[in-house]
């Protein structure tokens, strides 16, 4: 499998990400060097092995759906880049 | 009083302050001028003094009147810049997050601060903590205290929690908190020769700690002694609901592990770590460790983790996977830094592009590749099923050993100039001793044994069954009394 130019474009639109065509050329080479590295693992047998997807020993439990928390508003919207009127502000999507 | 107040451990402060023979305050005031004389170390991003001393005073005062108090009361210690703090700057050493100022505090730091510890500051880490050298932080590197052959600071701490290592190494905090999501509280605490503490997956809540790889990523102390780091965890550690992962079970006193006595203790020496590349000097400081436990009383038995070679490459695909889906909150709508774009996506691209440093972009890209369709199974459901290889490894392996001594990084401190100029397939190499713990879930400590013809510490790690601690406690205090490393950083010498 190789991860080429076009693939490369692909992912970093999916993960919202662009960069100039020479770091573009040098990421591309890296994750093709790292998925080379991690073939290795093509050589184990898992056959009905099922996957792990979290070592937690605790099973994850319910809780009552109540408020704990309030009148938060201006402390989390200290963060944002832009708000008004406590909502956060972004470019215009709809025009 | 002619100790040097830098110099105590954890344990011997706490003394001396029930003793009255210094105040948190004077504590405090030594360890913010020691960071003042070793700025040049780069070990904090920020630092807090004002807030420090008043926390001083009012532990001073909390004394004086006979109030109740802390079990750490009047310790001054450093937070990694991953753990969110109410009203302070807490950054990931990332440009994104270069100005956000929490408005709420993690679980570990707010249990730290109710134990009565008074933090100074925040310290360095690698960006997001992916890293092993804190290279990656936006903030720059931090100086291992100890210095290469010529005397000079040219050594990476090791990361991700380098500040940690370094500021707890140099005498710039008695403890640090640090997180490890591969190996990055013991490869540090390795090159830095201090002790630290990956504990159980699930010991420590993460909530409030800036996520990386979630089914990876925990908390951990930082200290210069087994004793310092058991009481840290005993603190740090417990059930919150704030993550569902974390398991609603009793903290032990760990510092009552610290028995002394091994004997008849079975550990197991992972045969797949005594590998063609291991350098020479490294496996004679792990043959030096397990003559130490031989000799109080252990049995030393030879085991088989089969699947150990595999533990690498199944650590980054799923950190990376994990990392991807993390990192994607980072939009520059909530989060102070916003690059602006005529269309939303635009904006997004335009802020993470900006904001994220070369290596998270590495692993953002490598994450969203393998978790894409047409990929998924082929690299992470896979990764997965290793995963679960690698995890009854350890299981298997614990029903006939008691705990397993291993190396705890493949080398000493390396320079920058070497770390500059490896591939990054070559530097993700640093952790092949660590991430099958990692990938596991169990607790692992990490203490330096010895030193190296280079003059840098060497460290081992004591791995333990998941939430048995106390074992890893009692063995690792008992070699750490062994071997009796004493040696200080060039930088504390003086």
């Amino acid at each position: 499998m190789s991860f080429n130019e076009t693939t490369i474009k692909n992912i970093a639109k999916l993960a919202r990400l662009h960069f100039p065509a020479d770091q573009e050329e040098k990421f591309t080479k890296d994750i093709n060097s790292i998925l080379n590295w991690v073939e290795e693992l093509k050589e184990v047998n898992v056959d009905n092995v099922e996957p792990l997807i979290s070592v937690s020993m605790q099973e994850p439990g319910l809780r009552t759906d109540e408020v704990t928390t309030g009148e938060l508003q201006n402390e989390l919207m200290a963060n944002a880049p832009e708000s008004a009127h406590g909502f956060y502000v972004v470019p215009k999507m709809v025009e | 009083m002619t100790t040097n107040l830098v110099d105590l451990h954890i344990s011997e402060a706490l003394s001396l302050l029930e003793k009255k023979e210094i105040s948190a305050v004077e504590l405090t005031k030594a360890h913010l001028a020691e960071m003042e004389k070793a700025r040049f170390l780069n070990a904090y991003i920020t630092e807090t003094p004002e807030l420090a001393l008043a926390q001083a005073q009012e532990s001073d005062k909390k004394r004086a009147n006979g109030e109740k108090i802390g079990r750490l009361e009047g310790i001054p210690i450093a937070n990694k810049d991953l753990y969110c703090t109410k009203g302070v700057k807490t950054t990931a050493a990332s440009k994104i997050l270069s100005n956000f100022i929490p408005p709420y505090e993690s679980t570990v730091s707010q249990n730290l601060k109710d134990a009565g510890t008074i933090m100074l500051g925040k310290v360095n880490t690698d960006q997001f903590a992916m890293g092993g050298s804190t290279m990656t932080s936006y903030f720059g590197v931090t100086k291992n205290p100890w210095t290469d052959e010529n005397g000079e600071y040219t050594l990476v701490p090791g990361g991700s929690s380098g500040g940690s290592a370094a500021a707890v190494s140099a005498g710039l905090c008695m403890g640090a908190t640090g997180s490890d999501t591969g190996g990055s509280i013991r490869q540090p605490a390795s090159f830095c020769g201090i002790t630290g503490i990956k504990p159980t997956y699930g010991r420590c809540s993460r909530y409030g700690i800036v996520a990386f790889a979630s089914s990876l990523d925990q908390a951990g102390p930082m200290a210069r002694s087994v004793k310092d780091c058991a009481l840290l965890l005993g603190e740090m550690a417990g059930y919150d609901a704030k993550d569902s992962t974390v398991v609603n079970t009793p903290v032990p006193d760990y510092t009552k592990a610290l028995t002394g006595d091994i004997k008849g203790k079975k550990i197991g020496i992972p045969t797949e770590y005594r590998s063609k590349e291991l350098n020479p000097e490294i496996a004679a400081a792990w043959d030096k460790g397990i003559e130490l436990l031989k000799n109080a009383g252990a049995e030393i038995v030879e085991i088989s983790l089969p699947h150990t070679k595999y533990a690498l490459p199944v650590y980054y695909i799923i950190a990376c996977a994990e990392a991807s889906s993390n990192l994607a909150r980072y939009d520059g709508v909530r989060y102070t830094t916003r690059v602006d774009g005529k269309t939303l996506d635009e904006m997004y691209e335009n802020t993470r592009s900006d904001g994220f440093g070369p290596e998270v972009i590495r692993r953002i890209l490598l994450g969203t590749f393998v978790l894409s369709a047409g990929f998924y199974d082929a690299y992470y459901t896979r990764a997965q099923r290793v995963r679960r290889l690698i995890y009854n490894d350890f299981i298997t392996a614990f029903e006939s050993v008691d705990a397993i001594l291993a190396p705890a990084a493949p080398t000493t401190a390396l320079s920058y100039e070497a770390m500059q100029n490896m591939s990054p397939v070559d530097t993700y190499l640093g952790d092949v001793f660590t991430t099958p713990a990692s990938l596991a879930g169990v607790p692992s400590l990490a203490l330096p044994i010895t030193i190296a013809k280079n003059g840098l510490p060497i460290g081992l790690q004591v791995i333990g069954k998941h939430f048995d601690e106390n074992t890893v406690f009692q063995v690792s205090g008992v070699l750490e009394s062994l071997a009796g490393f004493d040696k200080k950083p060039h930088h504390v010498k003086g």
